[in-house]
């Protein structure tokens, strides 16, 4: 199978019946005469480009492809569904930036940067999630847990990977101006 | 504590009684639970203060902010707000870094020693950046909240292969069972007359004290098909038991059925 057409006919139906993004070696692997990389970039961009301008579009995040509803049309996939997702707080919001941005990071370290306590029901929230983990343990007095964030978190907020996480702003010099 | 009914107190700061609010706490006390709710803990209301006063993070104004700070922790002490034990340590801090200001430096060491406020500066900037990308995070668009995935429902296969029925299957199936009424009608022939042994006694009643009877004339009593298979068993059963014989002389000439004298039992 080498017609484009039909290549990237066979992407959009395993792209649209998949429950799961495709990662790209799983799409390469579907013909067969397994597809080189930069083609198959190519076709899905393509693909992409076939669904602009429609209510779902072609996204690529941390796990791989998949399609996804346009964030505009949220509010009418809510009508049909009117049961609103909880807002979460600034305190959980804050801890999940400070996991995302300092990882792996220790409860200890959240506290020092908020300057408060951290409560165990916002970690316990986040990883319900699945958006953050435990990776083990600093080997420091106490062994406290070390928390990262998962692939998951990436996938939901559309991220391929942490470096695509908005940059901190800038620190001023400190010392020079003390 | 004497005076309290007196002159309304609102707070006690820095050990001086407060009889009204200062002009640049903005907040009236009825709000003040509101809030500080709305703060995530002190490092947050101090840069709310700081950044209210439009005052230089890196030069920070100590005894000002100080005063402000320890202003709005009294009056969460008046109005009994339960204090997170963090917004006194930050009490506590500010006021060591506000003591050390105040000490004379030595000339010599003006070179190496840290400004007091350093530290203070370089958390609340920190928190203040994490501030700033929670609030980005928080606009991005959530699954979930702002998009769906969207999956083509297919159906799942069943774990065994199911065997396919075709319409013209089903229809065929029916005529034929439409075209066996009698066959249909011999499945309400009760269990008990076709029972084998009870035919056995049926035939041996047919059979004649002495000679034979024609095999198929033991057929000719109806019942249908059912019925000659239990009959035919029935026979079969007899001659195994010994009680007839069945006899033919050449090949495709008539059976005969005889009984047999009683041995020893009759």
């Amino acid at each position: 199978m080498t017609n484009v057409q039909e290549i990237k006919q066979v992407l959009e139906t395993v792209l649209l019946a998949a429950s799961e993004p495709l990662p790209v070696g799983a799409m390469k692997n579907l013909f067969d005469h397994p597809l080189g990389t930069d083609v198959l970039r190519k076709v899905l961009e393509e693909l992409r480009q076939d669904w602009r301008g429609r209510g779902v579009e072609l996204v690529d995040v941390a796990s791989g492809w998949r399609f996804q509803t346009r964030p505009g049309y949220q509010k009418y996939l809510d009508r049909l569904n009117p049961e609103k997702p909880p807002r979460y707080s600034r305190a959980a919001l804050e801890t999940l930036a400070i996991i995302a941005y300092r990882q792996p990071v220790t409860r200890g370290d959240i506290e020092d940067i908020r300057g408060v306590v951290v409560s165990s029901q916002i970690l316990k929230t986040l990883e319900e999630r699945g958006w953050i983990e435990t990776i083990g343990h600093r080997e420091v007095p106490g062994r406290p847990t070390l928390y990262v964030t998962t692939r998951l978190f990436l996938d939901d907020l559309g991220l391929r990977a942490l470096e695509e996480l908005p940059l901190l702003p800038e620190i001023p010099p400190l010392e020079s101006r003390l | 504590m004497a005076d309290v009914a007196a002159a309304p107190r609102i707070a006690r700061v820095l050990g001086h009684p407060l009889a009204e609010l200062p002009p640049d706490l903005f907040i009236p006390p009825e709000a003040l639970e509101v809030f500080l709710d709305a703060f995530e803990g002190p490092l947050d209301l101090l840069l709310y203060l700081i950044r209210k006063h439009n005052v230089d993070v890196l030069d920070i104004p100590m005894s000002e902010l100080t005063r402000q700070y320890l202003a709005y922790v009294d009056m969460m002490h008046v109005h009994q707000l339960e204090l997170a034990a963090e917004y006194l340590v930050m009490a506590a801090w500010l006021i060591d870094i506000k003591s050390r200001l105040l000490l004379p430096r030595r000339e010599e060491c003006i070179e190496v020693e840290v400004d007091p406020r350093a530290e203070l500066a370089r958390r609340l900037l920190e928190y203040e950046r994490i501030k700033h990308v929670a609030r980005q995070l928080a606009s991005f668009p959530w699954r979930g909240r702002d998009f769906a995935v969207v999956q083509v429902a297919v159906a799942a296969r069943p774990a065994a292969p199911l065997p396919a029925v075709r319409p013209d299957d089903l229809a065929r199936v029916w005529q034929s069972l439409c075209k066996q009424p009698q066959a249909a009608q011999h499945h309400h022939v009760s269990r008990e007359r076709l029972s084998v042994r009870e035919q056995m006694s049926q035939v041996l009643r047919w059979l004649p004290t002495h000679g034979f009877i024609e095999f198929h004339r033991l057929f000719e009593r109806g019942g249908g098909a059912a019925a000659a298979i239990v009959t035919f068993l029935a026979v079969l059963e007899l001659a195994k038991e010994g009680r007839v014989t069945i006899t033919q002389q050449e090949a495709y000439t008539l059976v005969y059925v005889q009984r047999n004298r009683p041995v020893t039992d009759d």
